[in-house]
């Protein structure tokens, strides 16, 4: 017998029972999830970010700029302190600007340029002027400063269909994977636990 | 006598032809990159059959040569990404023909360097620097203390209806950011979010509690609540402990929040962030708890299952107009503002695009080409 499978399948249906109502044995799995999941992220921080990205070039390859980060994260422990507390908001702003500034130009390129290329198309087919009529009309959606009357209103309904026809396709989309997923968790307890079926 | 010179001519003629290996710090990268291109006209002029070319590398003032492996015989880019910045690298290309004879070529010496500019992204820079002029014009007016009309947003309208209904019942408002970083643009506005979230629960005095994924996430929560606690004149209110992190584990932080909503049953339930799978198992959780709910995600997958089980949706743009509109302040609504400019500027740079493909000029689009 193979206790791993055993447990994996008591928690699964642990889980599982939350279906019905919230329960000791959902609260049991719930619990040993939180904990378990935490403690593997500690280690997995300290094993593929601290040791290679902090210690192992400080204190192997003689990298001392590296100590100016390090120094930044052991700021944020101050949050601990009611004195020093206040320090700790360095780090969290340079995290904060940096994502912003990285997350700026990388969005201008993936969602701007290169969309904006990908709707530039020849108004010579009916699927091409559909791609154009919808991306104008979701653009007049979401215009905020002018009230949604007259032709602004018009086009804003137009994109608001075009945006509830994606929704559904993507939550039918979503759902048969989702599905998969179910499948694959029956899989497992039908099969891999009890060996109903191959 | 003729004809034996000519033999001669012929095997000379390809072994003098093949070459032209040039070796040079790869353009517009981080560094720690060099590119190796050579001439394949000959190799296939030639009437030797080149069947592989091998390649190896030598530091200038090193000595022996470090194999880099075969290349396919139809290529001629090689691009070594395993070289140290300002160190000379020489490269050697041997070309093997299929009797076994091999002719090498050496590279002249080239040094990596990393490039503070990517010139293939200029029109990312352009494009960013029109943002920054139109922003920057409403901006200034918004300071000059002009007034931006903002149309009505229901999901947002809604907010401070939850947070009077979660008062009047006396139960806590949960709010959650999803699974996203704090970089990412989701998260940053979500805190936005929060900071007018916080300020009415302060007023109110109504509970937040606000399970985190991401540790980072959590502190900078506890930071914009306490702020909001502060300018909301209540700052005894406050309570840090309700503002915590969880887990990194998606589906451990879903299981944690719905065992939080079925115990704590919060009258509302703000979903404002970045999420993913556990998307529906939260909002449908909520939904069976009866909790008045909003949502507002930029993660499109996502919006379809909020839109089923939540009560109101914030649909992207709507989401991050969010802040401006809850908070009023003229400088974020001239922002707003600013925003829907550039999207009029992108309408019709799109309609002329589309003529001019139309008409035959797409070759010009070939600015939009991103490296």
């Amino acid at each position: 017998m193979n206790y791993g499978i055993t447990v994996a399948a008591i928690l699964t249906l642990a889980i599982y029972s939350f279906l019905y109502k919230d329960n000791p044995f959902y609260k049991a799995a719930e619990h040993i999830l939180l904990g378990v999941s935490v403690g593997y992220f500690v280690a997995v921080t300290v094993s593929t970010t601290l040791i290679p990205k902090l210690f192992i070039p400080i204190f192997s390859e003689g990298k001392l700029s590296y100590i100016i980060p390090g120094i930044l994260g052991m700021v944020m422990f101050l949050r601990f302190s009611k004195k020093l507390s206040p320090y700790s908001r360095i780090p969290l702003s340079i995290i904060i600007g940096v994502g912003a500034g990285v997350s700026i130009p990388a969005m201008m390129q993936a969602q701007i340029i290169a969309q904006m290329k990908a709707t530039m198309l020849p108004i010579n087919s009916l699927s091409n002027i559909i791609i154009i009529v919808a991306v104008l009309s979701v653009l007049i959606y979401f215009y905020f400063s002018q009230p949604h009357k007259g032709a602004i209103g018009v086009g804003a309904k137009i994109g608001i269909y075009f945006l509830m026809i994606f929704f559904g396709s993507t939550f039918g989309y979503t759902v048969m994977a989702r599905i998969s997923l179910l499948i694959g968790r029956l899989q497992f307890l039908l099969g891999d636990w009890l060996g109903f079926i191959d | 006598m003729i004809a034996l010179c000519f033999a001669i001519f012929l095997l000379i003629l390809p072994t003098a032809a093949i070459g032209g290996v040039r070796a040079f710090d790869t353009p517009d990268d981080g560094g720690n990159s060099i590119t190796v291109v050579w001439d394949t006209e000959p190799l296939r002029a030639s009437q030797a059959e080149y069947v592989r070319i091998e390649i190896q590398r030598r530091v200038v003032s090193g000595s022996g040569w470090d194999d880099l492996g075969k290349i396919p015989i139809d290529d001629s880019v090689y691009v070594d990404d395993n070289v140290e910045n300002g160190v000379g690298y020489t490269y050697r290309l041997i070309f093997t023909d299929v009797s076994g004879g091999a002719i090498i070529v050496d590279s002249e010496p080239a040094k990596s360097s990393p490039q503070l500019f990517n010139s293939r992204r200029t029109n990312v820079l352009i494009g960013v620097l029109i943002c920054i002029v139109v922003l920057g014009y409403y901006f200034y007016r918004g300071r000059k203390g002009g007034f931006f009309y903002v149309r009505p947003i229901a999901g947002l309208q809604a907010i401070d209806e939850a947070v009077g209904r979660a008062t009047e019942l006396g139960k806590p408002i949960l709010y959650s950011a999803g699974r996203g970083s704090m970089q990412r643009v989701a998260t940053i506005a979500s805190m936005n979010v929060l900071s007018s979230v916080a300020t009415k629960a302060a007023e109110y005095n109504t509970p937040l509690l606000f399970p985190n994924n991401d540790p980072v996430v959590a502190a900078v929560a506890q930071e914009v609540a306490y702020e909001a606690y502060v300018k909301a004149g209540h700052p005894d209110r406050y309570v840090a402990e309700n503002i915590f992190y969880l887990t990194d584990s998606q589906f451990g932080y879903a299981a944690a929040v719905d065992g939080i909503m079925v115990r704590q049953r919060p009258a509302t339930n703000l979903f404002m962030g970045s999420f993913e799978a556990e998307s529906l198992i939260l909002a449908e959780t909520g939904n069976s708890i009866g909790a008045i709910q909003i949502a507002g995600t930029d993660s499109t997958i996502q919006l379809s299952f909020f839109i089923v089980a939540c009560d109101y949706v914030l649909i992207g743009e709507e989401y991050f107009a969010a802040s401006g509109y809850l908070a009023k302040d003229p400088l974020v609504l001239s922002s707003l503002k600013g925003q829907d400019m550039l999207k009029l500027i992108l309408g019709i740079l799109l309609i002329l695009g589309a003529i001019l493909v139309t008409a035959g000029g797409g070759e010009l689009l070939s600015v939009l080409e991103i490296g």
